[in-house]
């Protein structure tokens, strides 16, 4: 194909230029409730951040990474010009990943998931025509934009009501967290575990069954459960503390839990958001190493999850430890009972949404979930001002991702 | 880098009510070592307690003002706002009353009746033992909202409540003896001055009934 390999290194350009904007921006979201609560040193929540990150975007990322690639525009109808889907995804990239820059230096909330979906629609419209788009599968993913927090909200009120039933409301707390705390430990490791099998691991080339599935969930749950155990025995309680107020020594308890839903939450974050980066360079990558043919059905390379996984880590190790230090500063409200309760509840939607293969908002899902702990009176001060804001967003970001794809795609079509 | 997610969260209103309570309980404290001066007739000790006690009134206001201003509407709170500000203002009602106490006394050089001063200082400590147990229901306030206004911790503040429902009943009937005691020496005094002396042991009482309206408060919070 004509200015093939140029294609394929900007697509690597782009695509990982993206990647690296999405691990400094999001990633805080995951961890900085850790590093708040002072669980975890920003060493540490980068080096799991970077390990879970990782393998969420490689082992969970693809079927996100699919419906990027070829779910939203139709390929097949655009076989006759190859080259107009390599530019298009180009610009698509290009705008995600200009927008991000702008609105992240602006301080405006900016969802990653947003830009691209608007971008490559933008230019599917412009570019390729109306008929080009799919639709129902927009409209699908449209859906699951509202559903997604109203879902991580439902969850992250019953988690929290379950916390308040079993825990905080008794008169020993700390007999209680000792508990059952290791059982919310085996719910995260199981519940993570099982979502992640059972939508299987095909991109990786694992077939498990679904009953594989729930065995090795289990015991991955019960190993974790039992490190937890240990680590739950290993902390110091200090008397002392509860003077001052009463939970001080519980929410030590729930600290060893909230690592274990931090790193679902990078884990979460990964298999979703890696496919803003990694889907458009996909598409690319196909069509140019196929010499301009075009197939919905081909396989997703596995190396490009790889990528992409790499650039989120570089993005983080950089940027990214800037951004959670200030976020964990500003969100000491999230004590761990919440933390858990909220990052629990957003990784499991995010992570089922990932085996559907729907790209949705990671920060939104965690923003329904603060909200949804908000509504069990278990946050002392939410600002609905700013939730408004975040929540409404995507109006501003869908128009303005297509506008900067469409603009940039007539660049890229006037160059090549 | 400004961050979105971290602006929904605002400081917790809990800690800044905490703190005007335990401001206000400093200033009504001052209240018995005036007394205690009074019945030695030091009005020299009198008028520097009364400025420590104008100070820290002063203190508890701008605590006050600094925590309305913290407070708009566009807040999801884990108790109705209105009860919040509610709360707020009758523990500020609370040091006005030690204020205005404190500047009548040093306003008329009040004298006690010795007869009456071991009486009268038992009543202060106890109305001033009324303001303290609100106050301790008021420091179980980011207890409340760690457990979401449930279970033990709510048992626990209703416990104190149940106690400082008794107390003031207890300062109900000291304020009875009291008034009947200056009755009896009526005839002996001034009357203006024990126009004035009626007065203060209504408004010594009335720390009692405002402390009981801070622990109605709660209840009301409670029970929502």
């Amino acid at each position: 194909m004509e200015y093939g390999t140029i294609y394929l290194i900007l697509a690597g350009v782009f695509g990982l230029f993206m990647a690296w904007g999405i691990g400094a921006n999001d990633v805080a979201n995951a961890m900085a409730t850790s590093v708040g609560a002072r669980v975890l040193t920003i060493r540490r929540a980068v080096l799991i951040a970077a390990v879970f990150e990782f393998s969420g975007a490689v082992l969970a990322g693809g079927e996100v990474t699919s419906t990027i690639r070829s779910g939203i525009i139709d390929v097949e109808v655009v076989a006759g010009d190859p080259q107009l889907l390599v530019l298009g995804m180009l610009a698509a990239l290009l705008a995600a990943g200009v927008w991000l820059l702008i609105a992240s230096r602006m301080g405006w909330p900016v969802s990653t998931t947003h830009s691209i979906v608007g971008a490559i629609i933008g230019f599917g419209i412009a570019g390729l025509g109306w008929h080009v788009v799919h639709w129902s599968n927009v409209g699908t993913i449209a859906a699951s934009w509202v559903v997604s927090p109203l879902l991580s909200g439902t969850v992250a009120y019953l988690l929290f009501r379950s916390v308040q039933w079993l825990i905080l409301d008794r008169p020993d707390p700390l007999k209680s967290a000792k508990r059952f705390v290791p059982l919310y430990i085996f719910l995260a490791g199981f519940i993570m575990s099982l979502m992640t099998m059972l939508k299987g691991l095909k991109h990786v080339g694992l077939e498990i069954s679904a009953a594989e599935a729930y065995g090795w969930s289990a015991i991955i749950g019960l190993v974790l459960m039992l490190i937890g155990k240990a680590f739950i025995s290993r902390v110091p309680y200090d008397p002392a503390a509860d003077r001052e107020f009463h939970y001080a020594n519980v929410e030590r308890v729930f600290a060893i839990l909230m690592v274990v839903t931090a790193c679902s939450m990078a884990f979460a974050h990964g298999s979703n958001d890696v496919a803003n980066a990694v889907g458009p360079m996909a598409a690319i990558i196909s069509v140019v190493q196929s010499g301009g043919q075009i197939s919905a059905q081909s396989p997703l390379p596995s190396w490009v999850l790889l990528l992409g996984a790499v650039g989120i880590v570089i993005g983080l190790v950089t940027l990214g430890q800037r951004v959670i230090a200030t976020v964990g500063r500003e969100i000491t409200q999230l004590t761990p009972s919440r933390g858990f309760a909220c990052e629990l509840a957003a990784a499991g939607t995010v992570v089922f949404a990932s085996g559907l293969g729907l790209p949705i908002s990671t920060t939104h899902s965690l923003v329904g979930a603060v909200l949804g702990v908000g509504m069990a009176r278990g946050i002392a001060a939410l600002n609905l001002n700013v939730v408004r804001t975040i929540f409404m967003s995507w109006i501003v970001t869908l128009p303005i991702g297509g506008v900067l794809a469409i603009v940039f795609f007539w660049i890229l079509k006037g160059i090549f | 880098m400004k961050s979105y997610f971290a602006a929904i969260f605002r400081g917790s209103p809990m800690k800044p009510l905490q703190e005007h309570m335990e401001k206000v309980l400093e200033c009504a404290s001052e209240l018995l070592p005036l007394f205690k001066a009074v019945g030695r007739r030091d009005y020299e000790a009198v008028a520097q307690i009364q400025q420590r006690i104008a100070q820290l009134e002063d203190e508890a206001d701008s605590l006050k003002t600094d925590l309305r201003l913290q407070l708009p509407n566009t807040l999801l709170l884990p108790v109705d706002r209105r009860d919040l500000l509610e709360l707020l203002r009758v523990q500020d009602n609370v040091a006005n009353k030690a204020k205005d106490i404190a500047g009548l006394i040093l306003g008329r050089q009040m004298e006690i009746p010795a007869s009456m001063q071991e009486a009268f200082d038992a009543y202060a400590e106890r109305c001033i033992d009324a303001v303290r147990h609100a106050q301790r229901a008021v420091q179980e306030m980011d207890e409340l909202v760690e457990t979401g206004f449930r279970g033990a911790e709510v048992e626990l503040v209703h416990n104190i409540l149940r106690d400082l429902g008794a107390v003031e009943k207890d300062t109900d009937h000291m304020q009875i003896k009291l008034r009947a005691a200056l009755r009896s020496l009526e005839s002996q005094l001034p009357p203006v001055d024990v126009m004035f002396l009626y007065k203060i042991i209504e408004w010594t009482g009335d720390l009692a009934d405002l402390a009981e309206r801070i622990g109605s408060r709660l209840q009301l919070m409670l029970a929502k």
